[in-house]
């Protein structure tokens, strides 16, 4: 087995190392959070809900009495063991709720995922082949009102038409509440309660992937390998799919990779208006319930999160590329939404 | 400085007066300010007034319907503009002053050789103020906003402080790529061996080049800054003191079957604000940054 050159090797460890960093400097922004807060560090730590007695085992827990050093080594220790805290409102581990509202979380943004890519790209493409016709400016200017919209207003009016007013969907929930359902009609049931949310959250994702793709193959179809494949009676569907998109895709997928928590985001606010079963519904709880451990262990897990998903795309992105130069810090300018 | 300024807004008013789309984007959010400033003439009720008059449907009298208390849904809607415009625009002014602040001296004195720092200075202060950047972008600014928020509590100003905090190094990596490239140009070398100071520099030589840049990335920043507020809001996390668009939504929700009045007309305001800003973001983004990072 060929091992891989040298200097991918110093990329991927220099990347690796980048990312712990990273990490170990958002659990010191976690704990002085905590201690900046106005009140006893006691109440993040524990939650609004705890009684006295309670409150004493944490100061211990965490050594609130020990001087502050000391207690962002403990803080450390303990989520290095997997203890993100404990939230007294749902009797359960921080961690473990969490990861049981993921699947439902991660349900919603895989299909809108699908959805917006494979509408934004084919979109985005169609737009780039007759740039300035009438099919270019309406798709551009789509672009522009999906981009500033908020996704809880769309979301909202979405629900309002289609499950008020027409009835086509129901409105809120993952599954009809008072029946007993299993295998196909399961399915089918929570499908068509996913539809208006995930169509809602595509909406929103599909701005960033027409923009992107129109200006990657605008760019592309300019080129001279395309002019040449064009000379060589190359059909122009073909040209555009099989030659340009596949050069214009790799930059895509890093820019959607890069804006994974903004597209969390996104779905942690559609979650809210439709009642989806995930993280934001936990979020809302826990905002409502003061349940700090929750929402503090959520905010840190959600960034550990991007930093992985940053990281994956990065390596990915210079596994695929031959031409990318690791010597070089990326420094271009990344989009950034809300 | 200030003949500069004037051609820049000379460049942004010619430049909307050909393009429809821009000319009308501007038009839209003047209207805006307008009801900002003038919100006790055009929706004289209080907002936060409860009445007996509950859910009433669009009328003469409510032009867009009342709520669950009784309260004007237009004058919320009004008065909610204020808020979030007056909160947009100050934080899109206090983090575009930090940002550029950071991203011009990040930029001019990183790593490069004819910067004032030497040795192992060098890259010091580039790389520190880059690690504290990175550090702000890395959780989803949403996230980061939120539990901040949650933990600190969410008055008015509070809100602008938090947002400043989250939006301002989006702004600093932007004018830090744009002086990176600027540094190396001739004229700075120029002024160099001229023997300017550094501060002179940067004041008198990179800043007016930045500005466009600045302006635009402002502008854009405004739009972000309300949907993020109006996101907060929306969950719950706003000044209770005031009626504001999220608010109103958040309120809503509950009588959308009944009362589909009280979210839809916030929705439409603060939708067609959005795209507006938008809009006019794209237009100064051509018109000021021709060649330049689009900036979103």
């Amino acid at each position: 087995m060929n091992l891989p050159p040298l200097h991918l090797l110093r990329f991927l460890a220099r990347r690796l190392l980048q990312s712990v960093w990273l990490i170990l400097l958002l659990i010191a922004l976690n704990f002085l959070l905590i201690h900046l807060a106005p009140g006893d560090p006691v109440h993040l730590l524990a939650g609004q809900s705890g009684d006295e007695q309670y409150f004493q085992f944490i100061r211990e827990k965490f050594g609130l009495d020990q001087p502050l050093t000391a207690q962002l080594w403990n803080y450390a220790l303990n989520l290095a063991r997997g203890d993100f805290g404990f939230s007294l409102a749902y009797q359960q581990p921080v961690l473990e709720l969490v990861l049981s509202r993921v699947p439902a979380t991660l349900l919603l943004m895989t299909a809108a995922l699908l959805i917006s890519s494979a509408g934004g790209i084919l979109l985005g493409v169609e737009a780039a082949r007759r740039q300035g016709s009438l099919f270019d400016r309406a798709v551009t200017a789509f672009a522009a009102i999906s981009d500033a919209i908020p996704s809880f207003c769309l979301g909202q009016a979405a629900l309002i038409v289609f499950a008020l007013w027409l009835n086509l969907f129901p409105a809120q929930g993952m599954v009809s509440v008072g029946r007993e359902m299993s295998g196909a009609e399961l399915w089918l049931d929570v499908l068509k309660h996913l539809a208006l949310p995930a169509l809602t959250l595509a909406c929103v994702q599909m701005a960033l992937l027409v923009r992107l793709t129109r200006t990657q193959m605008t760019q592309v179809l300019n080129e001279e390998f395309v002019v040449a494949a064009r000379a060589r009676g190359v059909s122009e569907r073909h040209l555009a799919y099989r030659h340009a998109l596949r050069n214009a895709m790799l930059p895509i997928i890093t820019i959607v990779g890069n804006e994974a928590g903004m597209i969390l985001s996104g779905a942690v606010l559609v979650e809210t208006v439709f009642a989806w079963p995930g993280l934001g519904r936990l979020m809302i709880d826990a905002i409502a319930l003061r349940d700090y451990p929750v929402l503090l262990g959520l905010a840190l897990l959600v960034s550990i999160g991007v930093v992985l998903a940053n990281l994956i795309t990065d390596l990915a992105y210079s596994l695929l590329d031959p031409r990318i130069n690791h010597g070089a810090r990326t420094t271009g300018a990344r989009t950034t939404g809300a | 400085m200030r003949k500069k300024l004037s051609r820049h807004i000379g460049t942004i008013t010619s430049g909307l007066r050909q393009n429809r789309a821009g000319g009308a984007a501007l038009a839209v959010i003047l209207l805006y300010l307008c009801a900002t400033i003038f919100a006790e003439v055009v929706a004289p009720r209080d907002p936060s007034k409860t009445t007996l008059a509950t859910l009433q449907p669009p009328s003469r009298e409510f032009p867009f319907g009342t709520d669950d208390l009784g309260r004007d849904v237009f004058s919320g809607v009004v008065h909610g503009a204020r808020t979030s415009l007056v909160i947009g625009l100050s934080v899109a002014v206090i983090s575009g002053l930090i940002g550029s602040g950071v991203g011009l001296l990040a930029g001019y004195a990183g790593g490069w050789a004819g910067g004032w720092a030497r040795g192992w200075a060098r890259g010091w202060i580039d790389d520190a103020l880059m690690r504290v950047t990175e550090l702000f972008l890395t959780p989803p600014r949403f996230f980061l906003a939120l539990v901040v928020a949650a933990i600190f509590g969410s008055s008015y100003t509070n809100l602008i402080l938090i947002l400043s905090l989250t939006f301002w190094p989006t702004t600093a990596r932007l004018i830090r790529a744009e002086t990176m490239s600027l540094r190396e140009r001739d004229f700075i070398l120029a002024a160099r061996a001229l023997g300017s100071s550094h501060a002179r520099i940067m004041r008198r030589h990179l800043l007016p080049h930045l500005t466009p840049l600045i302006i635009v990335s402002a502008v854009v920043r405004t739009g972000n800054v309300i949907l993020v507020e109006a996101g907060l809001e929306f969950l719950g996390l706003g000044d209770q003191s005031r009626v504001t668009w999220g608010y109103l939504l958040h309120n809503g929700q509950h009588f959308m079957r009944d009362a589909w009045w009280m979210v839809v007309f916030p929705i439409l305001a603060i939708s067609v604000l959005l795209v507006a800003i938008n809009v006019l973001g794209d237009e100064l983004n051509r018109l000021l940054n021709p060649k330049g990072n689009h900036v979103r």
